[in-house]
């Protein structure tokens, strides 16, 4: 098979879910909702404390993003799942794994794009300052992808299971901790004037490491449900 | 081919049961003789005092927990690979024990660190780590239990420990990596260990037991899953037990 049409057909997937994506815009708000909603919650429950709320910010900022990415996972499957689209996907002659890369993408475009995009109003919220900011939008920019890729999985494992929106988190957020630990790293170390410089590299490896693993690891779970 | 033999539960399911009293006879032993040496033998730390004594449950339940995770991945492995239904079974298995372990690991530790930290909890790396292992075991046993179909039960549950096989190395390596409150290993295999001879005798033995322990408890669970799911005629010793599944089935 030539490379062109494995590309084409990605595009196709990209192409396809992001024009759903923009008929129910309602769905890709809703996540983005939910992070502002979590992030807002945590002055109230930690008191005004400008310089507990500098110290928190980032791990808070970070949490809610997991979260969020969390709860938009449900829809990367499962209508596809529920009107036979997977299936064909499966029986076309480009590879699963690629094919999975490309809703993956998606599905970052749709709920964590968003996110990297309002992280500097949220990150405002919390006192943090001007380079802070930058690597807080670095951050996000490199581990939400990874929290995709590494969700999928988890959405895959689960597709059609009894309780699954409460299972998917129960799998993935123990898989979720490194990004988290590096992520909220980086912010934290740029705050206390070490740079951030190590932990995005270690992101970057994680995103890395994910982009080779995940879509394959996705493909094989999204066989064994449709078997 | 003698492995492939008894890679038929059929055949495993005897083998099984003439191995039990072996692990379990060594088993009790080993653990008998490790405890005498690490409680009466091993001479007291010098920083720690008495303290440090847990040491010889907490270590080979640490290192328990983490061996058995990479065994029940390497077997959900060969499941996946070879289509062989014992070695799901085996898996399945392996998870109990394991997380077993993994609670045993994280409640010695914090009866070491109350005395020695004086806290019972710290948020130190390998702590979380094994906090979040114990996670990655209730994961696999919940995903296993929340599908009815056995064998997609099977084959989810082989992807998710693979998957969280990853976790293990960073278990292993966050010492280095983040470098916070948890004491560096004191066996290494590249600097020969820092301990007393008696010390890591006693050790090594309950290591040997614990292991010991795991295949016994792990072979008479794989018994009971063979029972369970196979609904076959009585094939050799304790026919009550078998027949009385059937009867409920």
């Amino acid at each position: 098979m030539s490379r062109s049409s494995m590309w084409e057909a990605v595009g196709g997937i990209v192409r396809r879910d992001l024009l759903l994506a923009m008929r129910r815009r309602s769905d890709a708000a809703m996540s983005v909702f939910f992070l502002v909603i979590v992030v807002s919650l945590f002055p109230l429950g930690v008191g005004p404390e400008p310089a507990v709320l500098r110290t928190i910010g980032p791990g808070v900022l970070w949490v809610a993003a997991l979260l969020a990415c969390l709860l938009s996972l449900a829809r990367v499957f499962t209508a596809d799942y529920v009107d036979g689209t997977l299936e064909q996907m499966v029986l076309v002659p480009q590879p699963l794994a690629v094919l999975v890369v490309g809703k993956v993408f998606a599905h970052w475009v749709i709920s964590g794009l968003p996110i990297v995009v309002l992280s500097p109003l949220l990150g405002l919220q919390f006192g943090l300052s001007g380079e802070s900011l930058g690597v807080l939008v670095m951050s996000l920019l490199l581990g939400t992808p990874t929290l995709s890729m590494i969700g999928t999985i988890g959405a895959a494992l689960v597709l059609g299971v009894r309780g699954s929106g409460l299972l998917v988190a129960l799998l993935v957020l123990p898989l979720y901790v490194p990004v988290l630990i590096f992520g909220a790293g980086a912010v934290t170390s740029s705050m206390a004037g070490i740079g951030g410089e190590a932990n995005l590299s270690l992101l970057g490896a994680c995103l890395v490491l994910s982009l080779f693993l995940a879509p394959w690891a996705t493909a094989v779970a999204l066989r064994i449900a449709l078997e | 081919m003698i492995w492939s033999k008894y890679s038929a539960p059929q055949a495993f399911y005897p083998l099984a049961g003439r191995l039990i009293p072996w692990f379990s006879v060594v088993a009790v032993a080993l653990i008998g003789v490790g405890l005498y040496m690490g409680f009466f033998v091993a001479p007291t730390d010098f920083q720690q005092g008495e303290a440090y004594r847990i040491i010889f449950v907490h270590v080979p339940a640490a290192w328990m927990s983490m061996f058995l995770y990479v065994v029940m991945a390497v077997w959900a492995g060969v499941g996946l690979g070879l289509n062989a239904r014992l070695s799901f079974m085996m898996a399945q298995a392996i998870a109990p024990t394991g997380a077993m372990f993994t609670f045993l690991a994280l409640l010695t530790g914090a009866m070491w660190g109350k005395p020695t930290w004086g806290a019972w909890w710290v948020w130190d790396a390998r702590l979380t780590s094994e906090l979040i292992l114990l996670f990655q075991y209730a994961g696999v046993m919940l995903l296993r239990t929340s599908i009815d179909d056995l064998r997609r039960a099977d084959r989810s549950s082989a992807v998710f420990s693979l998957v969280g096989v990853v976790n293990v190395p960073i278990i292993y390596f966050s010492v280095q990596w983040w470098n916070t409150l948890h004491q560096g290993a004191s066996v290494s295999m590249s600097t020969g260990s820092k301990m007393a001879a008696t010390m890591l005798t006693a050790m090594l033995l309950m290591t040997l037991a614990f292991w010991l322990y795991s295949v016994a408890v792990i072979l008479s669970r794989v018994r009971c899953i063979i029972v369970e799911r196979e609904s076959l005629p009585v094939w050799e010793e304790q026919p009550t037990v078998v027949q009385k599944v059937a009867e409920v089935r």
